[in-house]
């Protein structure tokens, strides 16, 4: 099958025309903005339009695409829900996102012990995609990380509509010593797949922005995901060694 | 002051003007959010109804959040106009609203009016105010500002370049700015959202910026970079230069404190500007706005966010601002859902700016997480162009690749003048003529081409 990359530069014979092609050349490459792009009248060229609504419609279906099951299943999630039904009240109610569905909050007393020193926890937020496209490197090296430590993670939880601040009602149900928090961001243009790691220690109600350190622009042309898998391990060992996060904390 | 009404049998009554003040509003996420908004459509008209039938006494003496207890309220009741008060006080918000569509009225009978006008009484307006509504009184109000270039004229539409580089890298933001002003874009201001916020930085890409504007290509224009104010103080007063001075204003002084400021540090920067700026003045501030921003700084005193906005003008009005930009897209869909939504609130905010006096212009944008997309972004600009707004935003295809949103682009700008047979700036215009990017404010073949300005 054609790929839209390869035919998007034909649709049309018309390019931007330069007095200087070098120059022109020269400063498109010194950012990522879109320059130099060309025009028919007082409108951009065909294929600038296409390429500028794929990477709309890629951010659009991001949002509102869903995890795939096999993805949680190959990692072996126990999977809950927030109080927001749907993605439609996701993103009207923040408060919500925040909150664990009452029966899946006895799914996870079920599921696991109280106390332990790590969760791993994993939320769709505003990007499926950044799940599923990070999802396979960052956990191996995450588990890594912490085995190297001295430390062991029961299996991940995944939240459907999940806000940060859902990390502390997890929390308060299973008291444990840290938590990480893997979400996708807000998609924009330049990627639909990037993902933040939020981490805490002592996740509970009232722990606020500065209680927590992140990790933010994980994706494959950001923070390589195998790489931010080494760091958070290495975040939760300070957070055990200090007894605190956050401001507290500096980089690992 | 009516506090109950009747519709269709059924029974509404408030408890307090704020609430009518609130529920007048057209449905807005971040009213809901806020617990504040109307929870019927009839609802909603009882609101409209009597709020309508309310005089402009009765509302300067219940402004949304008291006098003894908020800074920004004391500043918009201290500079109403009393003798031009004294003559409408006792119009109801309808009679307001007639007297502002009313043929009879022309641009000078509204500023004049506009002065003995409270933000809550703007706002009130508003709420009762359909978007041609908005659109056409706002068409009436001309406000024009100078600093290095004079914004706001008739026949003109000027533009923000937002050249935003993801590291501040100078070589990158310079290459935005050359491709945007081949479009003609850039008269408005040449304004860098900077990554980094330190004195250093901001230092750097000020000067640079200066240099390159002002040294290298004399574009008649001004430059900002948009860091906390109390950073490009610092750094003005350790010798940068830049033409207009930037600040985030709420409606609220505990949502200013949540941004960091206060009017004493407002003044001083103003003060700073007019003896130490290089610009030729007097406009030297640039502000931005935007309905949401108290409840999410949780500032918003329960009071709804068409009204907070409405404060916001009434506090930059104090300073005397070039430019003030409500960036209506960007906060969210928990604020403004979605297009409906969002072309509701940027009609409102650009009305209820020029009402108040102030130079307005709009970030007609959205980010990936609202209900809006490409088409809603052009509608919104088209509506905001017949309304006679002041300026809009510039940016390489619209894609912001640093703040992640989009907004409206080098083309647009063309595309909206050509339209409506606007032109940029008079000053930037003969340069652009000089540099033969435009002839008789058409663009010529060169324009689009960044490799027309020399290194």
């Amino acid at each position: 099958m054609m790929d839209f990359e390869g035919v998007v530069g034909d649709v049309s014979r018309n390019k931007p025309v330069f007095h200087d092609n070098n120059v022109a050349w020269a400063l498109k490459e010194r950012t990522g903005a879109r320059i130099g792009v060309g025009r028919s009248g007082a409108r951009p060229l065909t294929s600038e339009v296409l390429k500028f609504r794929v990477d709309h419609a890629a951010a659009r279906d991001a949002i509102y695409d869903s995890v795939p099951e096999d993805v949680l299943k190959r990692h072996e999630c126990v999977s809950v829900e927030t109080l927001a039904a749907d993605k439609g009240e996701y993103l009207l109610r923040p408060d919500l996102g925040r909150r664990i569905r009452e029966e899946d909050l006895e799914t996870l007393r079920r599921e696991f012990s109280q106390g332990e020193t790590v969760l791993i926890l994993i939320g769709d937020g505003l990007s499926a995609s950044a799940v599923e496209a990070n999802l396979d490197d960052i956990l191996p090296s995450l588990r890594t990380g912490l085995e190297r430590h001295g430390y062991t993670a029961p299996r991940p939880i995944f939240i459907k509509n999940a806000r940060v601040g859902v990390m502390d009602h997890v929390g308060e149900a299973l008291s444990p010593e840290t938590a990480v928090l893997l979400i996708g961001e807000r998609p924009g243009l330049i990627s639909s797949e990037s993902m933040s790691a939020y981490m805490c220690y002592k996740p509970r109600f009232g722990k606020t922005d500065s209680d927590r350190n992140v990790i933010s622009n994980i994706h494959r042309g950001g923070v390589p995901p195998l790489e931010a898998g080494a760091v958070i391990a290495d975040f939760i060992h300070r957070f055990l060694e200090l007894k605190t996060s956050g401001v507290n904390v500096k980089g690992a | 002051m009516q506090f109950s009404l009747k519709i269709r049998e059924r029974n509404f009554s408030f408890q307090s003007f704020n609430e009518i003040m609130a529920k007048a509003n057209e449905e807005k996420s971040g009213d809901s959010l806020a617990g504040v908004a109307a929870a019927s459509y009839l609802e909603r008209m009882a609101a409209k109804t009597l709020l309508a039938g309310a005089t402009l006494d009765y509302i300067r003496n219940n402004p949304a959040v008291p006098y003894e207890k908020d800074e920004v309220t004391r500043m918009i009741q201290d500079q109403v106009d009393e003798e031009v008060f004294v003559e409408i006080k006792g119009w109801t918000v309808a009679e307001l609203r007639e007297k502002l569509l009313s043929e009879a009225s022309d641009a000078e009978a509204i500023r004049r009016l506009s002065r003995g006008l409270t933000s809550e009484m703007i706002a009130a307006v508003a709420k009762i105010m359909s978007n041609m509504d908005l659109i056409l009184a706002a068409r009436k109000i001309r406000v024009t500002a100078h600093c290095n270039t004079t914004v706001g004229e008739a026949g003109r539409l000027g533009s923000r370049l937002q050249p935003n580089h993801t590291t501040d890298s100078i070589d990158g933001i310079i290459a935005s700015i050359k491709d945007g002003l081949s479009f003609g874009v850039g008269d408005a201001v040449i304004g860098i959202n900077p990554v980094d916020d330190t004195l250093e930085n901001i230092s750097r890409v000020m000067d640079k910026v200066y240099e390159f504007t002002h040294e290298k290509v004399n574009a008649p224009t001004q430059i900002c970079v948009l860091a906390h104010i109390t950073t490009q103080m610092e750094a003005i007063q350790k010798g940068a230069r830049t033409d207009l001075l930037f600040q985030s204003l709420a409606g609220t002084e505990k949502a200013n404190r949540g941004f960091g400021i206060n009017a004493a540090m407002l003044d001083e920067g103003l003060e700073l500007m007019r003896s130490r700026g290089p610009a030729a003045g007097p406009n030297v501030m640039y502000f931005e706005t935007g309905q949401g921003s108290e409840l999410s700084s949780e500032g918003h005193e329960g009071v709804d966010q068409v009204t907070l906005e409405a404060r916001c003008y009434g506090l930059a009005k104090r300073y005397s601002p070039f430019l003030v930009n409500t960036v209506v897209g960007f906060i969210g869909p928990e604020y403004l859902y979605n297009a409906v939504q969002v072309t509701r609130a940027g009609l409102e905010d650009h009305f209820m700016g020029k009402l108040t006096g102030v130079s307005m212009g709009v970030d007609v944008c959205y980010t990936n997480h609202i209900g809006a997309d490409q088409n809603d972004l052009e509608n919104l600009a088209v509506l905001l162009t017949a309304a006679g707004a002041n300026f809009f935003m510039g940016i390489p295809m619209g894609d912001d690749v640093m703040l992640n949103y989009q907004t409206t682009s080098y083309h647009d700008i063309a595309a909206l003048r050509e339209i409506f047979g606007l032109r940029p700036a008079k000053s930037f215009e003969e340069w652009l003529e000089r540099k033969g990017i435009m002839v008789n404010g058409k663009l010529t073949a060169k324009a689009g081409d960044l490799s027309i300005f020399e290194e």
